[in-house]
């Protein structure tokens, strides 16, 4: 009998074992992104994934057999950028969680957004900072008590495709690891789409985020984005207080605008056509 | 020319082709030209893009570096201070690249256009950890095209970040500048890995001898961390060994080759009293030198062209052959300790009366009459 899962050739042979607590989603997260490369028939060697400080950031690193930049907290999308405008022919793919790409790394998730830049970037988010111990993230729920917010958070939160569509984003789509077939659809669409493309993977850290929220374990958690994920279809719909408890998914948004890795070699173009004799 | 476009153009002559940068006072003129220049460059696929911050300037330069980009940034005081993580981040997973600091008046946000040496020590402990750097100092606007050459050099030779330490005064001052032609200048490139490189089990980080490096996009399937890694870049946080090893194989790298590095311009034979001094203040050194020999003071100059790795054992000969050291720095003594722990023998300091300005030469030379006596 064969016991190799299907994926694992798109697993570093070395790499082994996972940095993952029992229960936690981002296996099914990892499983889905591979499933839509290997189902596109894409190449891993035309691949460079990058990922930040985190949970999130393990998933491609150093899993995936293909090149990996594993980076600084925050930063995974400034370097992508540098990656993605030398080496434009490459799908570049930024993993990292909500920490990471929505606090220390939220300037940097906005304007490449803006820029239009053709990279898909997947945000997982646990609403909390699951690596460190529990502490507050800017998509933890009002009220919540965590390590840093013993007497309840006090703050308001991000939704993160908003933050996306707002900043420049042409493809945007949310989804929770409940749905594993259509975060593979999705990472598909994003892989064709041109322009950067940002889905957020609504996923559970039953460790930290079901142990304080009381949502308690994996398959609770699963139970819960199963009966309160809404598709957008359906939400349009709804009011704002229908809402208010529900996981809104689906494709939010897949327009196109001017990319700036086409436009920069448009420019390059121009220039090669205009002094057709010139030097350096 | 002016010296930050001497920079530019040095980068260019340089090989460099991907530049990212956030505007600063007095460095934004090396981005301004390269913003001209690189995307009109041929050969190459030439990338210029201004970031959100300095942060991201250099995380965007080190992500061209792995793609095999000769690449640079250029900015100032406030600037490195935000860069100084990934300057580890580089040094860590051995990204070659260029960080030009166009020196400012500070602490904080001080004085944009008022020269001041200033950073000098922070290009070699501003960033955590243990780890060695190469930084150079150029003094006129011929060093600025002459030495980000150099400086390109040794960032793909070493696989390792460098700094070059300009200032207000010589990024800003206009001067005759001789490019030569392009044959006649030594271009370094990095050595990347051969073809059918394995990156599960082939060397592509931790060398002394400098690994070669398994750039992306050549199908090594490169693991790359900053994080604490073997020589294979397999990730090792567990183990005080892998740490020890991480830092001594990183630092060893410099450290071994420190003679190749280091260069310092020595015109002390003969002479009773050496000026120490870099960057543009070495100017104000040569003219107060020439002065006091020209009254009979036997005077001669020391100018460490590479300030990081220190120059501590051309300090320590020359020491050894003067009588006293007059370190003359636009600060209140920067590098004045590093020479002190090398010299045996005296060694004094002048800062400018004003700091920022340059040393007046009759205020150098009452010190030097003072010392000789």
């Amino acid at each position: 009998m064969n016991t190799t899962h299907d994926l694992d050739k798109y697993i570093r042979p070395s790499a082994r074992r996972t940095t993952n607590c029992p229960g936690c989603g981002n296996g099914i997260l990892a499983q889905s992104i591979l499933r839509a490369i290997d189902d596109e028939k894409l190449d891993m060697d035309d691949f460079t994934f990058v990922s930040g400080i985190g949970c999130a950031a393990w998933i491609p690193s150093p899993f995936f057999y293909a090149d990996i930049l594993h980076t600084t907290h925050g930063r995974p999308i400034a370097f992508a950028t540098g990656i993605k405008l030398a080496s434009p022919d490459r799908n570049v793919m930024v993993v990292s969680g909500d920490g990471d790409l929505l606090a220390i790394g939220g300037n940097h998730l906005i304007h490449a957004a803006r820029r239009n830049i053709n990279m898909t970037v997947i945000c997982v988010n646990n609403y909390i900072y699951g690596m460190t111990g529990g502490q507050v993230a800017p998509t933890t729920p009002m009220g919540l008590k965590t390590m840093t917010t013993p007497f309840g958070n006090l703050e308001n939160f991000f939704d993160p495709c908003k933050l996306a569509i707002g900043s420049g984003a042409t493809y945007v789509a949310r989804w929770t690891v409940y749905h594993a077939l259509q975060i593979t659809r999705a990472v598909k669409t994003a892989l064709n789409h041109k322009g950067f493309s940002f889905i957020e993977i609504v996923s559970q850290c039953p460790v930290q985020f079901g142990r304080k929220s009381g949502m308690g374990s994996t398959t609770a958690m699963f139970d819960h984005y199963k009966e309160n994920a809404v598709n957008i279809s359906k939400a349009k719909d709804m009011t704002e207080q229908e809402l208010a408890e529900k996981i809104v998914v689906g494709e939010l948004l897949n327009i196109e605008k001017p990319v700036l890795d086409d436009e920069l070699a448009k420019l390059r173009t121009s220039f090669r056509e205009r002094s057709g004799d010139a030097e350096d | 020319m002016q010296g930050n476009v001497a920079c530019a153009e040095g980068a260019l002559a340089a090989g460099c082709s991907f530049m990212a940068g956030y505007p600063i006072t007095p460095a934004t003129e090396v981005a301004e030209r390269l913003a001209n220049r690189l995307p009109a460059l041929r050969k190459e696929d030439g990338v210029f893009i201004q970031m959100e911050d300095e942060i991201s300037s250099l995380a965007a330069v080190i992500g061209a570096s792995w793609t095999g980009k000769k690449a640079m940034t250029a900015t100032s005081g406030p600037g490195i201070s935000l860069m100084l993580e990934h300057v580890g981040y580089a040094v860590g997973t051995e990204a070659p690249c260029v960080i030009v600091d166009v020196q400012r008046g500070g602490p904080t946000t001080g004085i944009p256009i008022v020269e001041l040496q200033g950073d000098m020590v922070q290009p070699r402990r501003g960033s955590h950890g243990e780890y060695q750097i190469i930084a150079i100092a150029p003094s006129s606007a011929q060093d600025m095209f002459d030495h980000t050459v150099l400086a390109f050099n040794l960032a793909e030779k070493y696989r390792t970040p460098v700094f070059l330490m300009a200032d207000s005064f010589v990024g800003h001052m206009r001067e005759e500048v001789v490019i030569p032609e392009p044959e006649d200048i030594e271009v370094v490139d990095r050595i990347i890995a051969p073809e059918g490189f394995n990156s599960e089990t082939d060397q592509g980080f931790l060398s002394v001898d400098v690994a070669p490096m398994p750039i992306f996009g050549r199908g090594f399937k490169s693991h790359v961390t900053s994080s604490c890694h073997t020589e294979t870049g397999k990730r090792n946080v567990t183990d005080a060994y892998a740490l020890d090893n991480f830092i001594r194989k990183l630092s060893g790298k410099i450290e071994k080759n420190r003679d190749d590095i280091v260069c310092v311009e020595d015109n002390t034979d003969g002479a009773e009293i050496a000026i120490f001094s870099y960057g543009i203040i070495h100017r104000a050194a040569l003219e107060a030198s020439a002065a006091a020999c020209a009254e009979g003071l036997n005077t001669g100059t020391f100018r460490p062209v590479t300030i990081w790795p220190f120059p501590d054992r051309e300090i320590a000969e020359m020491s050894k052959r003067v009588k006293a050291i007059l370190v003359l720095e636009n600060n209140l003594g920067q590098l004045l300790p590093y020479v002190k722990a090398e010299a045996s023998c005296p060694v004094h300091f002048l800062e400018p009366e004003i700091l920022g300005t340059m040393h007046d030469v009759e205020r150098v030379l009452v010190k030097l009459r003072e010392i000789s006596r």
